[in-house]
């Protein structure tokens, strides 16, 4: 008797664990892994400029792999991710080791957390957009160099180039690497610092030896965040470019602009594998899991 | 007493920005060589004491000398002390040798010459077998012995030890404190150790230091404090001791030298705790005054008393120590 109603619990129990994980489960299949199937069939079909064709032909990959824009434009990809990366950790590592280390109280360090989140309260598309007549060639920027005789000509390079495209990442997605920098920092126990200063290390000697290793995996969160983010934008280098420059967002967004949906997938599918081979490899320097 | 190696605080005061003050106007002569424990309640200013002579507060006035120089201003590394922290913030990403050699990594020593130093000093507190371990792998008394031999490589005149055994289990924390007794005479440096254990204190000091209330309130050889405690406050917090106020003025008598004794003085007894080799009777004498008889248990198991009884409580009146207001 005690052993069947025993049985009864587990099997409850196990029905319980079932259900609660049931609603998130149907929301990523639904949302999550459907699409992406539907992605990876329809990459596989064929188009006409007129109809798309449902088949299973690897026509596009060919196309694409083929195709020397498609490596430029890559290149292109991972050289915006690349240095985006890079200024966006040092700007974040600083700001957030300044209100870990710096700002001994706790409210001003919510104060001027909160400050760095102010951006964040208008869209991406605005911010972007209010950067046109500050960079523009009669802009604030020019016109200020101007008249400081700092500059004889305005400059050209300000607005609609790679320095404009990579301002705007750097300005939209610092605060992502701020944010996970800053918690693995605030986890740091001051005694360490402590006994870093008492063995004779200096401050630079604490930041390399005590403050960095212990942030890795802040660091690799951030970074994760960043690269992601980077590779998967459209919007911002065709604001920021004037469409000069290319990523491979654009180049999937052009093609769906022109209905060649297969065309689109394939190269989606591409950038998927990119993506998911890139946090791969992060994840294999450092484990991020004790940080979750 | 003096010798030139010796550690001196002249007039050390630390105010904090607030206005509070932990540490007001201490000086004492701690003599090289010696293990020194820092006793007091929390919050007396023995931590903030111990924090000044490592450099990890600023001292606001006064002076710090080791061997007949100021060291106040200098940085902790530089001051011949090293500490040894309360939680032993050891480097949770190094390994056991790398913690230990993370003061000659600091300096430039090259690897291989830093980690024979390091494997040294884990020979000396007996962890060589643990050297390629991270912390979070040992345990709390292993912990320690790591924390002990990153403190002692920079080559210490003074080890500054804050409240190092509070961590451990009671039974550990015996045995680590005759390690560290061990140590320090094998040694021959000075230990300063910030403690709120009395029993701590007494057993490993060669000088306690007792402070309440930002002061030393006695120092002297473990023994003279515990015996002839100075004022009230030493007298109860280094405990077996009752304060009784007799006409003559306020006095200390140890709680062992309470007896029952037929033409003593009345008293009720309130509680009666077996404690092994004592049985530690609680009574309220004339003038509600609490008195703590510690009896041996044989003569109070010759006559048990239980609460509520009359009794009467004699001592010799020679063992009476007169305390300061």
């Amino acid at each position: 008797m005690a052993a069947l109603s025993k049985a009864n619990i587990l099997k409850s129990n196990n029905l319980t664990g079932w259900l609660l994980a049931a609603p998130l489960a149907l929301v990523l299949a639904l949302f999550l892994i459907l699409p992406i199937c539907l992605i990876v069939v329809v990459s596989f079909w064929q188009a006409t400029e007129f109809s798309i064709i449902p088949a299973f032909s690897f026509e596009n990959y060919e196309f694409l792999f083929g195709s020397s824009v498609t490596y430029t434009v890559f290149l292109n990809t991972f050289k915006y991710a690349a240095i985006t990366w890079a200024i966006t950790l040092v700007i974040g590592f600083t700001i957030a080791y300044y209100l870990a280390f710096h700002i001994r109280s706790q409210t001003w360090q919510t104060v001027f957390f909160l400050l760095c989140t102010v951006p964040f309260w208008t869209s991406n598309i605005i911010r972007m957009i209010s950067w046109i007549p500050f960079l523009g060639r009669n802009g604030i920027a020019n016109s200020a160099l101007l008249s400081w005789g700092v500059i004889d000509e305005p400059l050209e390079w300000l607005l609609f180039s790679d320095f404009a495209v990579i301002l705007a990442f750097v300005h939209l997605y610092t605060l992502f690497m701020v944010v996970p920098i800053f918690n693995t920092m605030m986890r740091i126990d001051r005694s360490l610092l402590e006994a870093a200063n008492d063995a004779g290390a200096t401050g630079f000697q604490t930041l390399t030896n005590v403050i960095i290793p212990l942030c890795k995996p802040g660091i690799m969160i951030g970074s994760i965040f960043v690269l992601t983010l980077v590779m998967g934008d459209f919007i911002t280098v065709r604001l920021m470019s004037g469409s000069q420059s290319a990523n491979v967002g654009r180049l999937i967004s052009n093609d769906i602009a022109l209905l060649q949906y297969p065309s689109a997938s394939a190269t989606a599918v591409i950038l998927l594998i990119t993506v998911l081979l890139m946090i791969s490899a992060l994840l294999r320097l450092v484990d991020i899991r004790k940080e979750l | 007493m003096r010798s030139g190696h010796d550690l001196e605080l002249v007039h050390v005061t630390k105010r904090y920005a607030g206005g509070a003050v932990a540490v007001d106007n201490v000086s004492h002569l701690f003599a090289a060589g010696s293990y020194i424990c820092l006793l007091g309640p929390s919050g007396c200013g023995k931590s903030s004491t111990l924090r000044m002579i490592a450099g990890h507060e600023t001292v606001t006035d006064g002076a710090i000398l080791l061997s007949g120089k100021d060291i106040s201003a200098l940085p902790p590394a530089k001051r011949g002390t090293a500490m040894m922290f309360q939680n032993y913030a050891l480097f949770p990403h190094l390994s056991v040798l790398d913690n230990v050699a993370f003061s000659l990594k600091m300096k430039g020593v090259d690897a291989a010459s830093r980690h024979a130093s390091a494997g040294k000093m884990l020979e000396l507190v007996d962890m060589s077998a643990f050297a390629a371990r991270l912390p979070a792998q040992l345990s709390g008394g292993q912990q320690q012995r790591v924390a002990l031999a990153r403190a002692l490589i920079t080559g210490p005149q003074v080890l500054l030890l804050d409240e190092p055994l509070s961590a451990l289990d009671p039974f550990l924390r015996i045995r680590m404190r005759a390690e560290l007794k061990k140590l320090q005479r094998e040694l021959g440096i000075s230990f300063i150790h910030v403690t709120h254990g009395q029993d701590e204190a007494l057993a490993l000091a060669d000088e306690i230091v007792v402070m309440n209330a930002a002061q030393i309130e006695q120092a002297g050889p473990a023994r003279e404090v515990f015996n002839a405690p100075k004022t009230e406050f030493v007298a109860r917090f280094m405990g077996g001791h009752n304060v009784l106020s007799l006409p003559r003025g306020r006095f200390a008598i140890r709680a062992d030298a309470v007896r029952l004794d037929a033409e003593g003085h009345e008293a009720v007894v309130t509680s009666v705790e077996y404690q092994g080799a004592h049985v530690a009777l609680n009574a309220r004498a004339a003038g509600d005054q609490d008195v703590l008889a510690l009896i041996p248990e044989a003569i109070f198991f010759a006559d048990p008393k239980s609460p509520g009884d009359a009794i009467r409580l004699a001592w010799d009146e020679k063992l009476l120590h007169p305390l300061n207001a």
